[in-house]
C-alpha cells in the first residue's frame, strides 16, 4: 500500500503542478525604459560545402582505386589509399553518410513521397555502384572505411569452411531486407535507420557511442583479426547489392599477370575464402545428377518463397515491436491494465500530452498493420488496386519471401555447373584487395622480384602438394608480402 | 602496365546476357535517380530538431550526442520570458538564496548569465541569457523554466550538428520529441513562444503605421525585422501539415 501511494503521490502532484501551471496566466513579459529585449537568435547550418568534397573524395578515391586494383596492380597503394580513405572518411568526416547507410534513405525517397533525396545523398549511393559495374568491387577494396578498418586488423586470417562462410553469406541479404522493411515502414520525419543504429564501427570512429556498440565494434575488430573483415563479408548490405553487380562488371582484377601455373598462392592467401578452383571434368553420369539436382531447386524456389512469407507474415508482431509507438503504446497498455508497475518516462511524457491512450493504441495497430498481411481471402486481394495489393501483403510477408528467394537463389547458384581452367576470383565475394596478385608468382615474376626459374621451380612443386594446405610455399613468399 | 589476356573478345550466349545485364543496370541506376531529381528538383537536405511542446528536458540530449558537449542547447525567448527575481530556471526550487553563487545555480556549468535591468515599483527585473558555448544541454533550467512561463526550451543547434543519418538522441527520446525538418526552415519555436513573437510582430506593425513617417524614433525594443526572420524560420507550419496528412 505505501508503495503504491510512493508511487501514486508524485505523479498526482505533477498533475496538480501541471494544471496549475496551464491555469496561471503567464508573467508578462515587462516594458523597460530602455531596455531592448533581444530576439533568440538561431544559428545558421553548416555549409553544404563538406559535403560536396566528400563526394570528389569518394570519385577520386574511386577512380584511384580502380586504377591500382585493374592497371597498376598495386597491393600496396591499394592499402595506403585505404588507409586515407579510413582517415578522411572514417574518423575525419566521422562516417555519415555513407553508401550503406544511403540504402536507407534511398527507400525513404521511394516509399515516402514526402522525402526528398539529398543530392549528395543520392550521389553517394549510386557512384560506387557504377563504379562496380565497370570494375568489379574496388569500393570495398579501398574506399570503404568500413572495409579499410577490417582490413587493417586482419593479420591472421583462417580459412573459413566453405558450406559456414555460404551460409552467413545470406546474412548479407536478410539484413539488408530488413533494413529495406524498416526505412519503408517508417516516417521521414522520425525514420528507423537500423543498418546506421548498428553500424559497429561508427562508434569508433567517433569515439563516442553507447557502450554497448563500442564493445561491439571492438568484438568485431577481434574476430576479424582471425576472420577476414567478417562485418563486409557476413552482414554488409550495401556489399550484398555490390557482390551481386560486380557478377556481371565489364572489367574485373585479374590473379596472373599471364598464364596461371596452378601453383594454389592465391587460393591460400586470400584472406577472404574468394578464389575458386578450376573445375575437374565430370563424368556422364554426374553431369544428369547435377542437371536433376538443378531442375529440382528451380521447381523447389516458389516453395521456398511461398513458405518464407507465410513464416514471414507471423512475424508481424516481434518485427512491429522495433517500432517507438507501438513499443509506446505495449508499455502504456501495461500499465493501464495494471501488469506493469510504475511508469516510464516515455509513457509519463506521453501522458503529459494528454491524448487519449485509445488514440495511441490505434496508431499502434496502423502500424503494426504495415508489417502483417491485410488483405483478406484471395479473393478480396485481388479485388485490390495494384498499389493496395502490394501494401496489403504485409512488410513482414515481403521480408519472408526475400529470404525464401535468396535461399532457393543460392541453392541454384551452387548447383549451376561453371567451367573453370584457373584459379579465379569470385566475382561477387571478392573485394579486390589485391592480395591475390601481389602473392602470384607470375606476378613477382614480372616485376622482377624473382626469376622465371623460380617461378616454374613453383609450379613444379605444387604437384606434390596436397590441395588446401596452408604455410606451404614459403620458399618463394616475397620479401614483405603483406604490407598489415 | 600488363597485358591481361582479353576474354571479353569472344561473344558467346553468356557473355552476352552478362553485357545486357550491365547496361541494364546502369540505365536503371541512372534512370532511377534521373526520375527522382527530375520529379522533385534539387532536394533540400533534412535536419534533426526538436519539437518543443512535445519535450520532457530529460537529460538524454546531454548523454546520448555524439559530440562532447552537445549539440542541443537551451535557448531563451525574451518575449515569453517574466524577467522574473526568483527565477525558477536559475535557481533550485529549495534551499537557495537570491544570489548568483554557483551553488544557487540550477545550471551544472554555470551556462545562464543573470543580468539586472530596470526596478519597477519595488520589483526588480532580470534578464536570463544563455551562453551556448557552456550549456551542455541536460534541459535542467528548462525543467525549472517550466514551472512560471517556459519561456526556456532545448533546440538542435544546426552550426553545430553533424546531421547524423540516424539521430542516437532520437532513437532514445521517451516524448518521441526529436523530428526531421527542412534545412531552409531549421527552426521549431515553441507554441507559446511562437504566438508571444507574432503579437510582437503585430504591435510592431500598428505602431509603424501609426507614427508618422519623419518622427525620430527611439531604438525599437525589438526588431521587427529579427522577429520575422525566426519566424520565417520556424518549421511549425510544416510539422501541421504533416500531422493533417498523417
Amino acid at each position: 500500500m505505501s508503495k503504491l501511494l510512493r508511487i501514486l503521490l508524485p505523479l498526482v502532484l505533477l498533475i496538480v503542478a501541471a494544471q496549475m501551471a496551464a491555469a496561471q496566466s503567464l508573467i508578462p513579459t515587462p516594458e523597460f525604459s530602455d531596455h531592448p529585449i533581444p530576439t533568440s537568435s538561431h544559428p545558421e547550418a553548416r555549409s553544404t560545402l563538406l559535403e560536396y568534397l566528400d563526394l570528389a573524395a569518394l570519385a577520386v578515391g574511386l577512380s584511384l582505386a580502380s586504377l591500382l586494383a585493374l592497371v597498376f596492380r598495386s597491393r600496396r597503394g591499394l592499402f595506403l589509399l585505404a588507409i586515407v580513405s579510413l582517415a578522411w572518411l572514417g574518423f575525419w568526416r566521422k562516417g555519415c553518410v555513407c553508401p550503406i547507410g544511403a540504402i536507407q534513405n534511398v527507400t525513404l525517397a521511394v516509399f515516402d513521397l514526402s522525402y526528398a533525396l539529398p543530392l549528395a545523398v543520392a550521389a553517394f549511393f549510386t557512384l560506387p555502384l557504377v563504379f562496380t559495374l565497370f570494375f568489379g568491387r574496388t569500393f570495398c577494396a579501398a574506399v570503404c572505411p568500413l572495409g579499410a578498418i577490417q582490413e587493417l586488423v586482419a593479420v591472421r586470417p583462417i580459412r573459413v569452411p566453405i558450406w559456414l562462410d555460404h551460409t552467413l553469406g545470406l546474412l548479407a541479404y536478410v539484413y539488408l531486407g530488413l533494413a529495406v522493411l524498416f526505412a519503408a515502414t517508417s516516417t521521414a520525419d522520425l525514420p528507423t535507420r537500423l543498418i546506421c543504429r548498428y553500424d559497429p564501427f561508427v562508434g569508433l570512429f567517433r569515439l563516442g557511442a553507447s557502450v554497448n556498440m563500442l564493445i561491439l565494434g571492438g568484438c568485431f575488430l577481434l574476430v576479424g583479426v582471425f576472420v577476414g573483415r567478417p562485418y563486409c563479408r557476413y552482414l554488409c548490405p550495401y556489399g550484398a547489392i555490390l557482390g551481386l553487380l560486380s557478377k556481371v562488371a565489364k572489367w574485373h582484377l585479374q590473379i596472373p599477370p599471364e598464364e596461371c601455373i596452378q601453383c594454389r598462392l592465391c587460393e591460400e592467401m586470400c584472406p577472404y575464402g574468394a578464389i575458386r578452383e578450376p573445375t575437374v571434368t565430370q563424368s556422364a553420369r554426374e553431369r544428369f545428377r547435377g542437371r536433376r539436382r538443378l531442375a529440382a531447386l528451380m521447381l523447389l524456389l516458389p516453395l521456398l518463397v511461398a513458405l518464407g512469407g507465410w513464416l514471414g507474415s507471423r512475424l508481424a508482431v516481434p518485427l512491429s515491436s522495433l517500432d517507438p509507438t507501438v513499443r509506446l503504446a505495449e508499455r502504456v497498455r501495461l500499465e493501464e491494465t495494471g501488469k506493469a508497475e510504475g511508469t516510464t518516462e516515455a509513457s509519463e511524457a506521453f501522458r503529459n500530452t494528454g491524448q487519449e491512450a485509445e488514440d495511441l493504441y490505434e496508431e499502434a495497430r496502423k502500424r503494426r498493420q504495415r508489417f502483417a498481411y491485410t488483405g483478406g481471402s484471395p479473393a478480396a486481394w485481388m479485388r485490390l488496386p495494384l498499389a493496395a495489393k502490394l501494401r496489403a501483403v504485409g512488410g513482414g510477408t515481403w521480408l519472408g519471401m526475400w529470404v525464401g528467394l535468396v535461399v532457393g537463389v543460392k541453392l541454384i547458384h551452387l548447383s549451376v555447373r561453371r567451367r573453370r581452367t584457373d584459379y579465379q576470383p569470385d566475382r561477387i565475394n571478392c573485394l579486390s584487395c589485391g592480395r591475390c596478385f601481389w602473392y602470384c608468382p607470375g606476378e613477382q615474376a614480372r616485376l622482377g622480384l624473382i626469376s622465371q626459374e623460380s617461378r616454374l621451380a613453383a609450379a613444379a612443386t605444387r604437384r606434390d602438394v596436397p590441395a588446401r594446405t596452408p604455410g606451404l610455399y614459403t620458399d618463394i613468399t616475397p620479401q614483405s608480402p603483406n604490407p598489415a | 602496365m600488363t597485358t591481361v589476356p582479353d576474354r571479353n573478345r569472344e561473344i558467346d550466349r553468356r557473355g552476352f546476357l552478362v553485357g545486357g545485364l550491365r547496361v541494364a543496370g546502369a540505365i536503371g541506376l541512372g534512370g532511377t535517380v534521373g526520375l527522382r531529381a527530375a520529379l522533385k528538383g534539387q532536394a533540400q537536405d533534412y535536419v534533426w530538431q526538436i519539437d518543443p511542446d512535445k519535450c520532457i528536458a530529460c537529460d538524454k540530449c546531454q548523454t546520448l550526442c555524439v559530440l562532447e558537449p552537445s549539440a542541443v542547447k537551451c535557448v531563451q525567448c525574451f518575449l515569453l520570458c517574466g524577467y522574473c527575481d526568483v527565477c525558477t530556471g536559475y535557481f533550485p526550487t529549495s534551499d537557495f538564496e537570491l544570489n548568483t553563487a554557483a551553488e544557487n545555480q540550477l545550471c551544472p556549468t554555470g551556462a545562464i548569465a543573470r543580468t539586472f535591468i530596470e526596478e519597477q515599483a519595488g520589483v526588480r527585473y532580470f534578464e536570463y541569457t544563455i551562453d551556448e558555448t557552456l550549456c551542455v544541454g541536460c534541459g535542467k533550467c528548462v525543467k525549472g523554466c517550466e514551472l512560471m512561463n517556459g519561456s526556456l526550451y532545448m533546440q538542435v543547434r544546426q552550426d553545430l550538428c553533424v546531421n547524423c543519418n540516424e539521430c542516437a538522441i532520437a532513437v532514445a527520446c521517451p516524448a518521441q520529441a526529436f523530428c526531421r525538418v527542412p534545412a531552409h526552415t531549421p527552426v521549431l519555436v515553441k507554441r507559446e513562444a511562437r504566438e508571444a513573437l507574432e503579437s510582437k510582430v503585430r504591435e510592431l506593425s500598428k505602431q509603424d503605421a501609426e507614427k508618422p513617417p519623419k518622427a525620430k524614433a527611439p531604438a525599437p525594443a525589438v526588431s521587427k525585422k529579427k522577429v520575422q526572420e525566426l519566424l520565417r524560420k520556424d518549421a511549425r507550419g510544416i510539422l501541421d501539415q504533416r500531422a493533417q496528412d498523417g
